[in-house]
């Protein structure tokens, strides 16, 4: 399968990716990775005229230490987050998630901010910043603004960037110690989430329990109200109705959300040195 | 457009099409017919080979995207026709028998050179994990993770210029 022809330019830094998406317009679209776009493009799903390929941009690949946060540039791949020192020890959470993608080739050439922009529901990036509290810098032609994870996810495939905007870092908190827990249905092996959960610290954030990363409020509520892991998680489906598909119908969404959501929580409570 | 690519040790320049997909970049462009179109959805694995280093499926990267890299097929490992000897993953893959119809084969081996220059001694499970983006639809696996394990014995079978001693 061959994409529709477009032209090729290679970005040489952030500025640089900025003025060719001036130059191009909406007939562009950012190459990093390619494994969400160039699958899409081979099928046509999308077929943009120009790709501005920002993977070799040396600004935005990196792990960094920034006071009570982690910053992870755009381009970082899912391989890098997966192995770094950094983020095993403060994110535990996050580098496990990363592992959790696709295959190993995959994971040499996806990054982390090819798949939070691409904003598919039932990937594992979007429900794993949500559940971490995370913060996306967007940098467009006026400067960089912060977005939360749980408001830079709009619907499917739509995020808050604006058409002149790319994600240039992702920051999440350091929380060394704090227990974890990461659970993906999956029918065979390396296929998407049939359902997803993420949590850290009393947040859950679900993967593909809708159009964007679902938050189970009843069950946070009771946790944070001091009620037991069993019965908050009893609670992980309420107001949640995600749409039923050759997969999973809504009612074995929803038991899969409870189910998942508990052993999660349970791994994260045993987990727990904080 | 024009691309330089080290492919197998050769430094070449190409003129391509941009949308050109870096597997048929090595299959028709420049001839390198072992590196196979599996399921050309990113999920078979046939295709691997290493990119700078690392291996990743060449139906889902451009040449554009490897312009100025440096990429390594299965026919860039040992091989015995300019009297040299096999690359310890090519010859653990024959003392094992890791194959049976062969078309899994070129990036079987290459994800396996990839998994062990990130991990020279990966237990069995690692080994399993390590080439989950590879399928054999013979069902091979045994065989292939034997191999796998037996080449791991050699201390340079993650480097693709290792071959065995004679």
């Amino acid at each position: 399968m061959i994409p529709a022809p477009f032209d090729y330019v290679r970005a040489t830094s952030a500025e640089h990716i900025l003025e060719l998406m001036a130059q191009h317009g909406d007939e562009a679209k950012l190459l990093a990775g390619g494994h969400s776009l160039l699958p899409m493009m081979k099928v046509r799903l999308a077929s943009p005229t120009v790709l501005i390929d920002i993977a070799s941009v040396p600004e935005l690949s990196y792990v960094k230490v920034d006071g009570d946060d982690l910053v992870i540039g755009a381009t970082t791949s899912h391989a890098t987050v997966a192995n770094s020192d950094l983020i095993q020890a403060d994110a535990p959470l996050l580098s496990y998630a990363a592992a959790q993608i696709g295959d190993p080739q995959i994971r040499h050439r996806g990054t982390i901010g090819g798949s939070l922009a691409h904003s598919d529901p039932a990937a594992d990036l979007p429900m794993t910043l949500v559940a971490l509290d995370g913060t996306f810098e967007l940098l467009g032609p006026s400067g960089t603004r912060s977005v939360k994870a749980e408001d830079f996810f709009i619907g499917y495939f739509e995020t808050a960037l604006e058409h002149d905007e790319i994600i240039s870092a992702v920051r999440v908190p350091r929380r060394p110690g704090v227990g974890w827990g990461y659970e993906k249905f999956t029918r065979r092996a390396n296929d998407w989430a049939i359902v997803g959960i993420a949590t850290v610290a009393g947040r859950v954030a679900m993967a593909n329990m809708g159009s964007i990363p679902a938050r189970p409020v009843a069950t946070e509520q009771a946790l944070a109200g001091g009620q037991g892991i069993a019965e908050a998680a009893a609670l992980a489906a309420d107001g949640i109705e995600p749409a039923g598909d050759m997969h999973a119908t809504t009612a074995y969404r929803q038991h899969l959300a409870r189910v998942l959501t508990r052993r999660a929580l349970e791994t994260a409570a045993s987990r727990n040195q904080a | 457009m024009q691309v330089q690519i080290t492919v197998n040790k050769k430094p070449r320049t190409d003129e391509v099409e941009p949308r050109q997909l870096l597997v048929h970049y090595l299959r028709d462009t420049a001839g390198l017919k072992a590196t196979n179109v599996g399921c050309d959805t990113t999920s078979c694995g046939a295709c691997t080979v290493l990119l700078d280093g690392v291996s990743v499926k060449s139906c889902t990267v451009l040449t554009a995207q490897a312009d100025g890299g440096t990429v390594v097929t299965v026919e860039g490992l040992g091989g015995t026709a300019d009297g040299g000897q096999m690359h310890p993953v090519q010859s653990a893959f024959r003392e094992e028998h890791g194959l049976q119809c062969g078309f899994c084969t070129p990036g079987m081996v290459m994800a396996s050179v990839g998994l062990l220059s990130e991990n020279p001694n990966p237990t069995e499970h690692e080994v399993r994990e390590g080439l989950e983006g590879n399928y054999c639809r013979c069902t091979g696996y045994h065989n292939i993770l034997r191999a796998v394990l037996l080449a791991a014995q050699s201390p340079d079978a993650g480097k693709p210029e290792a071959q065995v001693s004679a």
